[in-house]
């Protein structure tokens, strides 16, 4: 794989990239980017391909970040997220379960059998009667075709998979479908969405539709779109999946959080993905 | 018009009648009344005996777990705090736009002020509310004398 780094040129990523954060390791206080770099998202989005969409311009989160951020992630031999992938790309030929398969074992390479298929995702599954996720495609596979164990929500190995699949539709845009079976799911994702929570009583809309662009303490408020995840996160030094990410957000507003893989995230998952339709996948993307 | 809106918090009735002087921030409500006054609903008394501390009031703001009002709001102030929000409007000259009454109501309720669609918290208020995690239950964000300080600390903000 011509575009993916050696492990060596990732280690002096890493140390590069402790040097260049100096809050990376300080959780308890807020990333900083001051008001100083306030960054010029407008026009750098698409036009909205539903005329349902709340938003005049679709933006990315990308366009919200630091320039230094949005470089790190430009770069493949900077952006740390690139572990991942090379995680994932391990795993694709390793044999693993009762079946002694591999995930090549049945789609061969991933470059052209995995090309576009996570920008279509979460996507309804027949057999199941409901949609299903990347992360759960993943381990339907797991247990079906590979007679192994599922990987748990949160695993590196699940997280890498999940990044590894995304990061071959790099590029392509995202394509969710909402119609059909998948409606009630995108109906409720869209109630949940603007349903406000916790004791601070703030909805997804809140901040997300409402407030992108202004300065929230310590950091500028996205539009809070999918098309990154997983995503590399500075402050966590990690790859971060989207139900996580949606767990922070509601643990923020000191709600109880719903369950990753469960139907609420997964309803909720459908509505945001829709909400940046168009939007080109970045995994892994590189955020505060 | 005067309306008869008088809310008594049943959280707070509860309080008076099982712990009478316990902190209210560990239980219920302190009762308070609302009316309605120049258009919008306003609390004129304070939820307090004790008279509110503009200084105890400018911590409250700036505290992160407390007010954190800063998330939202600019204050010319407390500028060397960082981080000033922009979510909301800037506090500097509040005094001016609203009374105490009036920013009493606004901190234990803005929907009571503003709109319903307002994303500003009520800092005083434990029912109405989806899903609170457990830790916070049954506690407003602010107790009665925060709100008070915080309330004294505004109407400095002149």
């Amino acid at each position: 794989m011509p575009s993916v780094p050696s492990p060596l040129a990732f280690a002096a990523v890493a140390i590069l990239a402790l040097a260049v954060s100096p809050h990376a390791q300080d959780t308890s206080s807020p990333r900083a980017q001051d008001t100083s770099e306030r960054p010029a998202w407008q026009e750098h989005g698409i036009k909205p391909q539903s005329p349902d969409s709340p938003f005049g311009e679709v933006v990315s989160g990308l366009y919200f970040r630091s320039k230094e951020t949005q470089a790190m992630q430009a770069d493949d031999f900077n952006n740390p997220g690139f572990l991942a992938v090379e995680q994932g790309e391990d795993l694709w030929s390793k044999v693993d379960g009762a079946a002694g398969r591999s995930c090549a074992s049945c789609h061969n390479e991933a470059a052209t059998a995995m090309k576009g298929v996570a920008a279509a995702y979460p996507k309804w599954n027949g057999k199941l009667g409901k949609p299903v996720n990347l992360e759960q495609r993943i381990n339907i596979c797991r247990s079906g075709a590979l007679k192994a164990e599922p990987w748990a929500f949160g695993s590196p190995e699940l997280t890498a998979m999940t990044t590894y699949i995304r990061n071959q539709s790099r590029g392509m845009p995202v394509a969710v479908k909402v119609d059909g079976p998948m409606t009630p799911w995108f109906d409720r994702g869209k109630a949940l969405y603007y349903q406000r929570n916790g004791q601070l009583d703030l909805a997804c809309a809140s901040c997300h539709e409402k407030n992108h662009g202004k300065y929230l303490r310590a950091d500028f408020l996205s539009q809070g779109q999918s098309n990154g995840f997983p995503v590399y996160r500075l402050r966590d030094q990690r790859l971060v999946p989207l139900h996580e990410r949606m767990e922070g957000c509601m643990q923020d507003v000191r709600a109880t959080p719903y369950k990753p893989l469960f139907d609420e995230f997964l309803a909720l998952e459908t509505y945001v993905a829709w909400r940046g339709l168009g939007l080109p996948v970045e995994t892994p993307a590189v955020r505060n | 018009m005067r309306r008869p809106i008088t809310a008594y918090a049943l959280a707070g009735l509860c309080a008076l009648a099982t712990a009478a002087g316990a902190e209210t921030a560990s239980g219920g409500l302190a009762p308070f009344k609302i009316v309605a006054a120049d258009g919008t609903d306003a609390i004129p008394d304070p939820l307090t005996d004790k008279p509110g501390d503009p200084a105890a009031g400018a911590k409250v703001v700036v505290n992160r777990r407390q007010g954190n009002c800063l998330g939202c709001h600019q204050i010319s102030s407390v500028k060397s705090e960082d981080f000033h929000g922009e979510v909301g409007p800037s506090l500097d000259g509040v005094a001016g736009r609203w009374d105490a009454a009036h920013l009493r109501m606004i901190v234990v309720n803005p929907k009571h002020v503003f709109t319903e669609a307002t994303v500003m918290p009520a800092f005083y208020r434990v029912d109405g509310l989806s899903r609170v995690r457990p830790e916070f239950q049954g506690k407003p964000i602010l107790t009665a004398q925060q709100v008070e300080d915080v309330v004294a600390y505004l109407t400095t903000l002149k």
